[in-house]
């Protein structure tokens, strides 16, 4: 029996070590919980010397939810609609991912109707889930007017979706073997005539109030760098990690559904900064717009949901299935010892990935560079924390 | 025996003179925070408010009431005194600009010729400049009152941004000067008006930008907004403040934006001075009042202009702003003060 000090006072064991949060001197001011830059309760202790700044700790935890955790008492159908909750801003998106699974898993034959119009979902999520990052990104830079035209634009497309899944953030729509039914009959009129002529009317007038702003180009050119390889390392995905020139779009990568029937170009940029991760998501909004448009017109008639068992079970093992969410990639691993609820799931969520390169990107930056660094990130709380 | 000597109707008329230009600035800085809400909604394809009074029109004293009646805060940490003189000292220097403003030209009322000018005086400019920057320590002791790192990075903010600017400014004012060769707010304008209307701003252009880039600064607006950058710091200095003294900082800034376009309408745009328009030809009375609604006309232009910047760009980020002030803004005013005192040299 060694008493514990002697232990500890031996040369032969590890010695605790003890990293200090902050010196004595520094400057710490608390970015949120509740703060306008952080869209929701991300809390950032931020450590200054000046303006600059030295460091940003990330303090996670405030809306967390344990969705991992409810889904194991969850169904197989009933587990969808809490992913909803994740990453609000992709709700279809992460719905597809688990419908996606748990067709994976027992084997489903998606009919073809399903799967466009789950790809059309995902794509005018996209769109939706741009834009509102597009609005909010300028008012992170002091610019208010774009966050109304780009909530304008966005009020259509919440309308659709309302038409077609009864809900307008939440949409649950997407079921094990398809959709869960038959899209609102005046949904192909509206998207294809009212929609997409409306917003490619409105592009430009995006490029020439925001993009085109020597104010603006000044705050993102060259503001938050983030290189190929660190975007690798800190496994970075979606446009935050095409911004830095990795090939990593899932839709290409891995296609699922009808991703592979359509023709779309993978956004790349190499610059690595805030401006590149800010024309990557705006040169997609223009990717899904076309995606859309080769969709629209074709969608086959044809059941809308394969015929599925009224209790799903999914065998025993490991599953994985990943998408490609409006913030990077999505994926969802599910353990399953044969029966009817998961035996244990685990979401890899792109937010919280992107957001471990921040401290990274603005180190030695000032206040003003770290909004727009966050901002370009696009991050959503409760995707990080779940 | 000195007091018996002042005609007592002069004290009485310029008494009756400071409430109304008072009571006008008042009326007008709560009246532009409405402008400036209906402004912002036309930009955004919005309504705006429309439901206090018709059209929404007594949306301002609505708010005013709601300030007043929240509850005030003074946080425990704060230094007491100094937190409330901010508000005062800010809303006390913006209203003290509009003394020097000639409002008009004279107006002959029960057998009296009064100008509508509360005084002018012979250093018109420099009190101008030193009221502007007694404005900056409401934004610093408020700030740094408040007991709060977000107010106090603001005030720091503030307190270098105003000096920077202010630099900037002085010295396209002194290119100003040296063309009119008096410091008299009052005689400034005179020279501008007459038949050719020779407004300043056509033989200081460059002056003028860069006054009117000061003049953003000055009044904390976007571009310029990083004292209260809502984004970064939370609203910045004022974040700490509730109820009327949170009013007086939002109210200062407005009285700040009326006085800077009533400033840069009577340096540059020649005051009260109508094209066309022959004031010999008419009633001094009349004359006075077209001059009134010009410079007002010549303000509003300035404010909405003001609004339109503001909901229309982004903020520069700090060490932007700095740059722009003490690597363009001076050089510039410096160069345009060069090229000024050359061309009069030739002249002469």
């Amino acid at each position: 029996m060694y008493h514990i000090n002697e232990l500890l006072n031996s040369d032969n064991t590890l010695k605790p070590s003890f990293v200090a949060m902050k010196e004595s001197d520094d400057y710490t001011i608390n970015i949120g919980p509740q703060h306008p830059a952080t869209h929701g309760v991300l809390h950032l202790v931020i450590t200054l010397n000046g303006e600059t700044i030295k460091k940003v700790d990330p303090d996670l935890g405030f809306i967390h939810r344990s969705i991992e955790k409810m889904c194991e008492s969850l169904s197989y159908r009933q587990y969808i609609y809490v992913t909803s909750r994740m990453d609000y801003l992709s709700s279809h998106i992460n719905n597809h991912a688990c419908a996606l699974l748990v067709e994976k898993a027992l084997q489903v034959e998606v009919p073809e109707r399903a799967q466009y119009i789950r790809v059309i979902m995902d794509e005018l999520t996209r769109i939706a889930s741009h834009l509102l990052w597009w609005g909010a990104m300028a008012m992170d830079m002091g610019a208010f007017t774009p966050y109304f035209y780009a909530f304008r634009e966005r009020e259509l497309l919440t309308e659709i979706m309302e038409d077609t899944c009864g809900a307008r953030l939440t949409m649950n729509y997407m079921v094990p073997g398809g959709v869960m039914h038959d899209p609102h009959e005046t949904f192909v009129h509206r998207v294809s005539k009212e929609f997409l002529p409306l917003l490619k009317s409105k592009l430009h007038e995006y490029e020439e109030l925001v993009t085109g702003n020597i104010i603006f180009q000044n705050r993102v050119n060259g503001v938050g760098l983030l290189t190929y390889e660190d975007a690798i390392s800190y496994g970075c995905s979606g446009p935050t990690a095409r911004a830095s020139g990795v090939h990593c779009d899932i839709r290409k990568l891995y296609p699922y559904d009808v991703y592979n029937k359509v023709q779309f170009e993978e956004v790349i940029e190499t610059a690595g900064d805030s401006m590149a991760r800010y024309m990557v998501r705006m040169n997609e909004i223009k990717q899904s717009i076309s995606i859309i448009e080769q969709l629209i017109n074709n969608i086959p008639e044809g059941d809308f949901q394969a015929k599925t068992k009224a209790v799903l079970k999914l065998p025993k093992g490991e599953f994985y299935q990943r998408v490609e969410t409006a913030r990077g990639e999505l994926g969802v691993f599910v353990v399953s010892e044969g029966g009817t609820t998961p035996y244990r799931i685990k979401f890899r969520s792109p937010g919280f990935s992107n957001l471990s390169c921040l401290d990274h990107i603005t180190k030695g930056s000032k206040i003003g560079d770290l909004v727009a660094s966050m901002g370009t990130l696009d991050l959503v709380i409760p995707d990080i924390d779940r | 025996m000195t007091l018996l000597l002042i005609d007592t109707a002069l004290v009485i008329e310029k008494l009756i003179l400071i409430a109304v230009i008072i009571f006008a600035s008042l009326g007008i800085a709560l009246y532009t925070t409405f402008a400036e809400r209906k402004v912002a909604a036309i930009l955004q394809d919005r309504p705006g408010p429309n439901r206090a009074g018709p059209f929404g029109l007594l949306q301002p004293f609505a708010d005013g009431l709601k300030l007043i009646a929240k509850e005030e805060i003074i946080p425990s940490g704060a230094n007491k005194w100094l937190f409330i003189l901010g508000p005062g000292l800010a809303m006390t220097a913006a209203l003290m600009t509009c003394a020097v403003i000639p409002w008009g030209d004279k107006v002959e009322l029960f057998g009296r010729t009064i100008a509508l000018q509360v005084a002018d005086i012979n250093i018109g400019f420099l009190y101008i400049f030193g009221v502007v920057s007694l404005g900056v320590y409401g934004v610093m002791i408020g700030g740094w009152a408040s007991n709060n790192k977000f107010s106090l990075l603001a005030a720091l903010r503030g307190a270098s941004q105003a000096i920077s600017y202010e630099l900037a400014m002085g010295l396209s004012m002194i290119a100003l000067l040296m063309m009119t060769g008096t410091l008299q707010l009052g005689e400034i304008v005179k020279q501008q008006t007459g038949p050719g209307h020779h407004w300043n701003v056509i033989y200081q252009p460059l002056g003028f930008l860069i006054f009117l880039v000061c003049a953003f600064a000055e009044c904390n607006r976007t571009p310029f907004d990083l004292p209260e950058a809502e984004n970064e710091l939370n609203f910045g200095y004022h974040q700490e403040y509730s109820s009327m003294k949170l009013g007086f900082y939002l109210f200062s800034e407005y009285i700040n934006m009326f006085i800077s376009s009533a400033v840069m309408a009577t340096l540059f745009f020649g005051g009260y001075d109508l094209p066309f328009f022959n004031p010999a030809n008419h009633t001094p009375n009349f004359a006075a009042t077209i001059g009134i609604i010009t410079l007002m006309a010549k303000v509003v232009m300035f404010i909405f202009f003001f609004m339109w910047v503001r909901w229309t760009i982004p903020r520069f980020r700090y060490d932007q702003l700095m740059n722009l002030g003490w690597k363009s803004m001076i050089p510039l005013a410096l160069v345009n003060m060069l090229v000024t005192a050359v061309v009069i040299l030739m002249r002469h």
